[in-house]
């Protein structure tokens, strides 16, 4: 594609923005559409919306839902589990907000066309375990992109958003958006009373396994660039938990999930030699953790440090028994679709090893680390919680704003909401739709204030990648080297290895400490510079260039929380080998920061965990 | 798995450039067809596979951990509300499997401002929209009532 200057300027007025149109997204479109009937709710998303975010091409489950209405599982049941499993730290008001309406949006997704899968005997929802739910959700994101399209006075698809502005009337007041169009290069200017932020969280921060073309191939979906944060952190917002990063255990190089095998079809995953590792490193991990070890089921991080040890030790690969399951032909389309649904890529690797799983076990592995607040992790800003069971100190307002006044979130971007998954987000992304219109409609008119200098300023800063590659690019022959600029491949790779070997992941076996913690924030401080220095040949390229600046900012502030908090809280997600055990007297807080964008320096500090459920 | 598209069968239609979530697939400005620009950012989602007319894109696993001579194809039709899907073995062995993909007409949903606009009041209950009707319990539960019954 030929570089032209950069294109015209657009305006595009809203009461509401929404930023990403994933399942969060979807549902504050929805939402907010059904309480603010005159508002002009837009919807800007860097792909399209039909096949966007973590659910492009489907699931196979539905990974919270209660069952309130067979009395299977209660909001608190749920509360609980997420606790447990995140090692005592989640913020409670946020989770219970999300189990007790999540029913109803699942009841929705029925009703507009998902098919769930049903239990013969009863009729109720087929159970993959306690919370999740069978589906046939090849088309989940396509019949959920329906109802957004129908929501939204205008959805615009193939918009980078790359920063939020803020209101010049009012201090710590957002006041719209700005990005580009990746497909005319036009630069977009979105002025809106409320924002709600529900792009997507981190892939690609870390170095991944794979290491050619299937590092395309990562857990979380290359195109989640760190939006939920990178748009963010600069407003000054408060973020939590961003060193409550994940690492997931999958089946090897095609991540295909496991969630099935082990709940559903009764699989089960031993050492190389046959072993049950969980059972026989019970002690060890009790030494580590003390009484969350009991913690029934035992928390993800937990059995991901047990199969750890287990690799360290040489007694790998590690093994699930897929063929010790599929007895019956329904079982075994259970356990390929599940795949097809939500990973084709596994079914890929099996096709192309000769791997047939009625016949003989598939390896397993721990994946590269990543940043994220809806799946089992809590990383995110610190938002406002529901009127009617926040604690005070969690409620300044409106549910789901961030501390920044008419900047709300959903998904991946709100901290400490665990276990949200596909239908949580949404519903979250409800929550924030419904509080946005409540915001909206109190301020009564008052239009945010945007200053001209500062959106022309930001205008030449995000297309100047375009120019320092044409300018550049006169100084060589040809091919990617040259003394005038970097690509944002080369970025990215400079930030994965060095978040890798600094920062706790697969290389180190997700351990790191201070030096090392220091070290790698030198390094990335100096790589911040450099995204000065970013060419982007095209405006594909360009969108590349601001995916890596979003994932930069997360990643320092991974790795600034990761140094904060200086206890090892969730072995199996990382280790702080300086600290290596739990430490509930010092550590059973939520770390928090803001980042100056000024002065580029970030005050780190607790905020207190209440439990409001026993 | 990261696609390729097959030069005799592309038509140069560009679904799959409007389609893919990662804004790898483009057209090639000479041959006025489309390809993957960037298979190390392929997700291998299957979204313009499914999304091409003329069937015209495939994928050849990631060269990095998949040997050659596999196939996973598949047809999406919703006209018929299913997808179908044929492997093939790199051994020869051929798998297929149909799974349904909706239970509603395509268009159908409802839209929010179709229903009966809520009372004003109502913004400032913690109820969302349609309930409590959609969540099939009587009440949207509350913590301290609930604590009590639980306790």
């Amino acid at each position: 594609m030929a570089l032209r200057s950069p294109g015209k300027t657009k305006f595009v007025d809203a009461d509401i923005l929404v930023i990403g149109g994933g399942f969060a997204g979807c549902g504050a479109a929805y939402e907010s559409r059904y309480w603010g009937r005159d508002l002009k709710i837009v919807v800007a998303e860097k792909a399209n919306i039909q096949r966007s975010g973590a659910v492009a091409h489907g699931l196979s489950a539905i990974n919270c839902y209660m069952g309130m209405q067979w009395g299977e599982n209660q909001p608190e049941d749920h509360v609980r589990y997420a606790r447990g499993d995140l090692m005592g730290l989640v913020r409670e008001d946020l989770v219970f907000d999300i189990a007790r309406h999540v029913d109803a949006t699942v009841h929705k997704f029925e009703e507009w066309g998902l098919p769930i899968m049903k239990d013969p005997k009863t009729g109720h929802y087929l159970r993959e375990g306690k919370w999740q739910i069978m589906i046939h959700g090849e088309s989940y994101k396509p019949i959920v992109a329906e109802a957004a399209h129908k929501s939204a006075s205008e959805v615009h698809n193939r918009i980078m958003v790359t920063h939020l502005l803020m209101d010049t009337a009012r201090p710590n007041r957002v006041a719209g958006a700005v990005g580009f169009s990746v497909r005319s290069g036009d630069f977009y200017v979105f002025r809106a009373k409320a924002v709600i932020v529900s792009a997507g969280g981190a892939s690609h921060i870390y170095r991944p396994r794979a290491i050619g073309e299937g590092t395309g191939r990562t857990w979380y979906a290359p195109w989640s660039s760190a939006s939920a944060y990178g748009l963010l952190i600069p407003t000054g917002a408060k973020m939590i938990q961003m060193e409550n990063k994940i690492v997931l255990t999958r089946f090897k190089d095609g991540y295909g999930p496991v969630g099935a095998w082990f709940l559903l079809l009764k699989s089960y995953a031993t050492n190389a030699y046959g072993e049950n590792y969980e059972i026989s490193r019970f002690d060890e991990i009790k030494s580590l953790v003390g009484e969350y070890a009991e913690i029934k089921p035992m928390p993800t991080c937990l059995r991901n440090h047990a199969m750890l040890e287990e690799m360290k030790a040489g007694r790998g690969p590690i093994l699930m028994h897929t063929q010790e399951c599929l007895d019956t032909r329904e079982k075994e389309e259970i356990g390929w679709e599940d795949f097809l649904d939500m990973t084709i890529g596994q079914a890929v690797v099996w096709a192309s090893q000769n791997i047939d799983p009625k016949e003989r076990p598939s390896e397993l592995t721990t994946s590269e680390p990543y940043v994220m607040g809806s799946h089992a992790t809590c990383s995110g800003a610190w938002a406002s919680g529901p009127e009617d069971c926040a604690p005070d100190d969690y409620q300044w307002g409106y549910n789901r704003m961030t501390t920044v006044e008419g900047l709300f979130g959903a998904g991946d971007t709100i901290g400490g909401s665990a276990h949200k998954f596909s239908s949580g987000s949404f519903t979250e992304g409800r929550l924030a739709g419904k509080a946005a219109v409540k915001y909206v409609m109190d301020l009564n008119g008052a239009a945010p204030q945007v200053d001209e200098a500062e959106i022309a300023t930001l205008k030449e800063k995000i297309f100047k990648p375009l120019e320092t590659y044409r300018v550049g690019r006169n100084e060589i022959v040809a091919g990617t080297v040259a003394p005038g600029y970097l690509l944002p491949l080369h970025g990215l790779q400079r930030l994965e290895k060095l978040m890798d070997e600094y920062v706790g992941g697969y290389s180190t076996f997700y351990v790191t400490n201070e030096p090392l913690l220091s070290r790698g924030l030198e390094l990335l401080t100096m790589l911040k510079e450099d995204l000065d220095q970013v060419g982007a040949e095209n405006l594909h390229q360009l969108q590349r260039a601001w995916e890596l600046s979003h994932r930069v900012l997360t990643a320092e502030a991974v790795a600034r929380h990761t140094l904060f908090r200086e206890e090892t809280r969730w072995p199996g997600y990382y280790y702080r080998a300086d600290h290596p055990k739990l430490d509930d007297a010092e550590w059973h807080v939520f770390t928090a920061s803001e980042y100056d964008g000024q002065t580029g320096e970030w005050r780190m500090s607790k905020l207190p965990v209440h439990h409001i459920v026993e | 798995m990261p696609t390729y598209t097959d030069m005799t069968r592309c038509d140069g239609c560009g679904q799959c450039v409007d389609i893919c979530p990662s804004d790898i697939m483009h057209i090639d400005p000479v041959y006025r067809r489309s390809y993957n620009i960037e298979p190390n950012f392929c997700w291998e989602c299957y979204s313009c596979v499914k999304a091409c007319p003329q069937h015209a894109i495939d994928v050849r696993g990631y060269a990095d951990f998949a040997p050659l001579g596999h196939k996973v194809r598949v047809v999406r039709d919703e006209e018929s509300a299913a997808i179908f899907w044929k492997i093939k073995y790199r051994d020869g062995r051929v798998k297929e499997f149909t799974f349904p993909i909706r239970t509603t007409p395509w268009g159908s949903i409802r839209a929010p401002s179709d229903y009966e606009a809520p009372h004003p009041n109502d913004l400032a209950s913690p109820m969302l929209a349609h309930e409590p009707m959609a969540l099939k319990v009587e009440t949207l539960p509350r913590l301290p009532a609930l604590k009590k019954q639980q306790v």
